[in-house]
């Protein structure tokens, strides 16, 4: 994940390097069918993700609409769109958690951190998701932030938590 | 042919038809939603499923082909269950507005409810969450998308421009621009061919009747309204009259019942168009073989669809395009100059209205350039469809109207004019013009038809050669002139690249945006006939032979208008009315910071207004004119003559010489 992590703060040298060696993935790549999901593959593997300027540039290489290349990135999740953020926070909705007022915590963060779930802050901190049971039933609910879980939480103390990481 | 078995009925067909098709010509009907006939068969929607004995699934008829000694069954139990469930699922993921809806008691969907007969929706489910989007040209609801993708198949196959294709996956699917882009800020041509396929109320014109309503209820506003020539051959279909009908005198009466002050021809315009657009390409053509230089091929702009797609795609080819205006945006600019002053009313109090069959129009109003004296050329546009809804509100019996005419001056038109809202229309137009110019003939053409250049193709091309010209046309002796016309933005990328490639071998080119031209504009009535293009057609020629004059240059009241106002085409009035210049946009808009997104306010339910265009951080552009074949064959021969001319003076003064000596070696 960290390889991935904050490519946003790519300097324009190593923006043109990226460039220059996607453009040379697309060449390779070219004269082969289906070649589109492949590219991406390997774009994705040299910027880290695949933000709107990047698909454009592949749309303009490879001669194919925006709409069509788009329509491939958000098709497979493993695609991204943006760059990961320094964290991961992965919210538990498992059934345990999920009674125990998971939803709850789900609710809080999105608007504390004003992200949708799948996404990633505005500056960067956090990426959002969700995950199904992550073994704390007990001490329900739940959450991990990176590799650390958080048992018990309530609201109050999620602020608390979150500090910790800025 | 191919022997099978429908519903017990043994057929012969032919090979490689689909089940569907081969049931239809056995008078059996299998309900379909995706399936478009020729267009569009990719079996998205499965409703058109039959069982196939032997075939452990069903099978989605319009796209199985038949094979020797199948046996199907259209209409068992099994696969009434199974169209009924497709379609409650459908269903529960439906915006279900129908009372408000624009396409209630026109919409296929509902349609084929009735149909399937059905009347239970088990599935109650989360309905998606998508927003509208409203660009000036066209509104997105897709609340209302049944995922058939006919739009898609039209925007990235028939028009080659891709501004729309599904994202995402599965029950968050959606039709639309590249990461959740508005369309009105990404490559769409915003011709509306979309809107004409979509089986629902998902995609449609931007609506202005509400706009034109509250024009002409306010006593302060001189309301004019204008029609192009393609909505008289079509706006019928909307009464149940068949396609290509001439409603013309009824359209002019309704728009008087409507309210209007003034009801006024984009014919006429079209007619001031030929004058306009013939005196530019005589003068480019001149400069060519002169060896003066000039961009060559000129490229027709009538065509605001066309025109946005080549600001996005091939801005580098800008210069080819002619400066003049489309007809209905000259005819507005001319309302407002010289009609105004000649009836005493303020440009600011009249209101202009122009009923088009295109979507693009609406876009092209909004353009900056479109602007005189800080008034717009054209307040509102409205489509065919828009009209017929409009003339219905207003309570008007359409087919017992009588006919009446149009207001003049700016009403009476020529053949030529009529025949704008079909391909090769235009280029006919010019050509009767030019020729006559030019020769003091009329072209040699049958009915002043220039027959290859008539008709569906997607590319045609003819080649007109000018002899025994005028002396003022000197230069114009010996050419053959060639011409190319295309309709559908797939054919003009074909042309355009080939013009990039410096491989273009015309002089002259008119491009429509919507396939066929403005009489299958995307703002016309939705049709179900499948000889809707021919007939149309037809209607549209017809109109033109009833006609008194056949050729713009003998339009009386053009003759008048130079006289009294404009002086000569391309004058200097002339060019501060009726030119324009374009926009480099870019593929993904990107050179240009304007868009043509509408916020509409979810209570008044009016618009608001839109950014206008800031001074761009435009990249400097490389005004490369690409060098090209015709120019250069032009140039060449100009050069030619040239050195011919200089070769006989040469000769001339050799033979002086000659002479002089030959006086001298005998004097001794
Ligand atoms: S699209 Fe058809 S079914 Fe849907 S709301 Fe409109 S009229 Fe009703
Ligand atoms: S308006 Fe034309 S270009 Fe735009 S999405 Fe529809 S079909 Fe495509
Ligand atoms: S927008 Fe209309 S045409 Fe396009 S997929 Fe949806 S229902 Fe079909
Ligand atoms: S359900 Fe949340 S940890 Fe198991
Ligand atoms: S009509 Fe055959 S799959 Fe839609």
């Amino acid at each position: 994940m960290t390889a991935e992590t904050a490519k946003e703060a790519l300097s324009l040298e190593e923006k043109e390097r990226a460039y220059a060696q996607i453009a040379n993935v697309i060449d390779l790549y070219r004269r082969k069918e289906d070649s589109l999901v492949q590219i991406l593959h390997l774009a994705q593997e040299i910027y880290g993700h695949l933000p709107l300027e990047l698909q454009q540039f592949i749309s303009r290489e490879m001669n194919i609409p925006l709409s069509q290349v788009s329509g491939v990135v958000s098709f497979y999740s493993f695609f991204s769109t943006v760059p990961r953020g320094r964290h991961t926070i992965r919210v538990c909705l498992g059934t345990a958690c999920y009674v125990r007022g998971g939803k709850k915590i789900v609710e809080y963060l999105q608007d504390k951190l004003q992200v949708e779930l799948g996404g990633t802050t505005d500056d960067g901190s956090f990426t959002f998701e969700v995950a199904r049971c992550i073994g704390a039933c007990g001490l329900a609910p739940a959450f991990m932030i990176d590799d650390t879980v958080y048992k018990q939480v309530n609201v109050n103390k999620l602020d608390k938590i979150l500090g910790q990481y800025y | 042919m191919v022997n099978l078995t429908i519903n017990n009925q043994k057929v012969t067909v032919e090979d490689g038809i689909t089940i569907m098709e081969a049931a239809r010509r056995n008078n059996i009907h299998i309900p379909s939603l995706c399936y478009l006939q020729g267009i569009h068969q990719a079996g998205a929607c499965r409703i058109c499923v039959v069982e196939v004995e032997g075939a452990k699934n069903l099978q989605a008829s319009c796209i199985t082909q038949v094979a020797e000694g199948m046996v199907v069954h259209t209409n068992t139990e099994r696969v009434r269950r199974a169209r009924k469930m497709l379609y409650e699922l459908m269903l529960s993921d439906h915006s279900q507005d129908c009372l408000t809806c624009s396409r209630n008691l026109s919409c296929e969907f509902q349609a084929l409810g009735k149909l399937l007969g059905v009347d239970d929706t088990r599935f109650e489910g989360e309905r998606s969450p998508f927003q509208v989007d409203a660009s000036v040209s066209v509104t997105r609801d897709m609340t209302k998308c049944i995922l058939c993708r006919r739009c898609v198949t039209v925007c990235n196959e028939i028009q080659g421009v891709g501004a729309m294709s599904p994202q995402n996956r599965g029950f968050k699917t959606e039709i639309g621009p590249a990461m959740k882009l508005p369309l009105g800020k990404v490559n769409c041509a915003l011709c509306g061919q979309c809107t004409i396929v979509c089986p629902v109320g998902a995609l449609n014109e931007t609506d202005s009747t509400r706009d034109v309503w509250e024009a002409l209820s306010d006593p302060r506003k001189f309301t004019v309204v204008q029609v192009a020539p393609a909505v008289r051959v079509a706006l019928g279909e909307e009464f149940g009259l068949p396609a290509g009908s001439r409603v013309t005198g009824k359209l002019a009466a309704a728009l008087r019942r409507l309210g209007f002050k003034r009801v006024f021809d984009t014919n006429f315009a079209a007619d001031l168009t030929i004058m306009e657009e013939v005196t530019e390409f005589l003068t480019r053509a001149r400069d060519a073989l002169t060896g003066k230089g000039a961009v060559l091929p000129m490229i027709t702009s009538c065509s605001p669809g066309w025109i946005k797609f080549i600001e996005h795609n091939f801005y580098e080819l800008l210069n080819h395009l002619s400066t003049c205006k489309s007809p209905h945006c000259m005819l507005g600019a001319l309302v407002k100059s010289f009609y105004a002053e000649s009836i005493n009313v303020k440009p600011e109090n009249i209101y202009t209205v122009s009923v088009m069959p295109c979507t693009a129009k609406k876009f092209e109003i909004e353009r900056e350039e479109m602007v005189n004296n800080g008034n717009k050329n054209v307040d509102a546009v409205i489509t065919t469809r828009e009209l017929a809804q409009m003339i219905k509100t207003a309570g008007i019996d359409f087919l017992t109207l009588p006919d009446e005419e149009f207001d003049n001056p700016l009403g009476l038109s020529t053949g030529a004019a009529d025949i704008f809202g079909l391909t090769g229309g235009v280029m006919e137009a010019a050509l009767r013009t030019a020729y006559e110019l030019v020769t003091g003939r009329e072209i040699p053409f049958d009915g002043l038809h220039v027959t290859p250049i008539v008709g569906l193709e997607q590319i045609k091309t003819a080649t007109i050669k000018f002899i025994d010209v005028l002396p003022e046309y000197s230069f114009m002796e010996g050419l053959e002139l060639k011409v190319a016309v295309t309709s559908g933005l797939a054919g003009a990328r074909m042309l355009m690249e080939q013009l990039a490639k410096g491989e273009s071998p015309y002089h002259f080119i008119e491009v429509m945006g919507c396939p066929g031209g403005c009489m299958m504009g995307g703002g016309q009535p939705r049709s179900s006939d499948p000889d809707v293009r021919e007939k149309r057609m037809s209607g549209l020629y017809s109109e033109d032979e009833s006609k008194q004059y056949r050729k713009s240059h003998e339009n009386p009241y053009i003759k008048l208008l130079y006289e009294k106002y404009l002086g000569e085409p391309n004058g200097p009035k002339s060019h501060e009315l009726l030119h324009t210049h374009y926009v480099p946009r870019g593929k993904f808009n990107e050179l240009t910071t304007e868009d043509f997104v509408i916020e509409i306010d979810e209570s008044t339910k009016r618009r608001v207004a839109r950014a206008t265009r800031q001074e761009a951080k435009v990249p400097a552009l490389v005004k490369a004119e690409p060098e090209t074949v015709s120019a250069r064959i032009l140039e060449l021969e100009a050069e030619n003559r040239k050195l011919k001319s200089e070769l006989q003076d040469t000769q001339e003064t050799v033979e002086i010489m000659k002479l002089v000596l030959s006086k001298y070696s005998k004097q001794g």
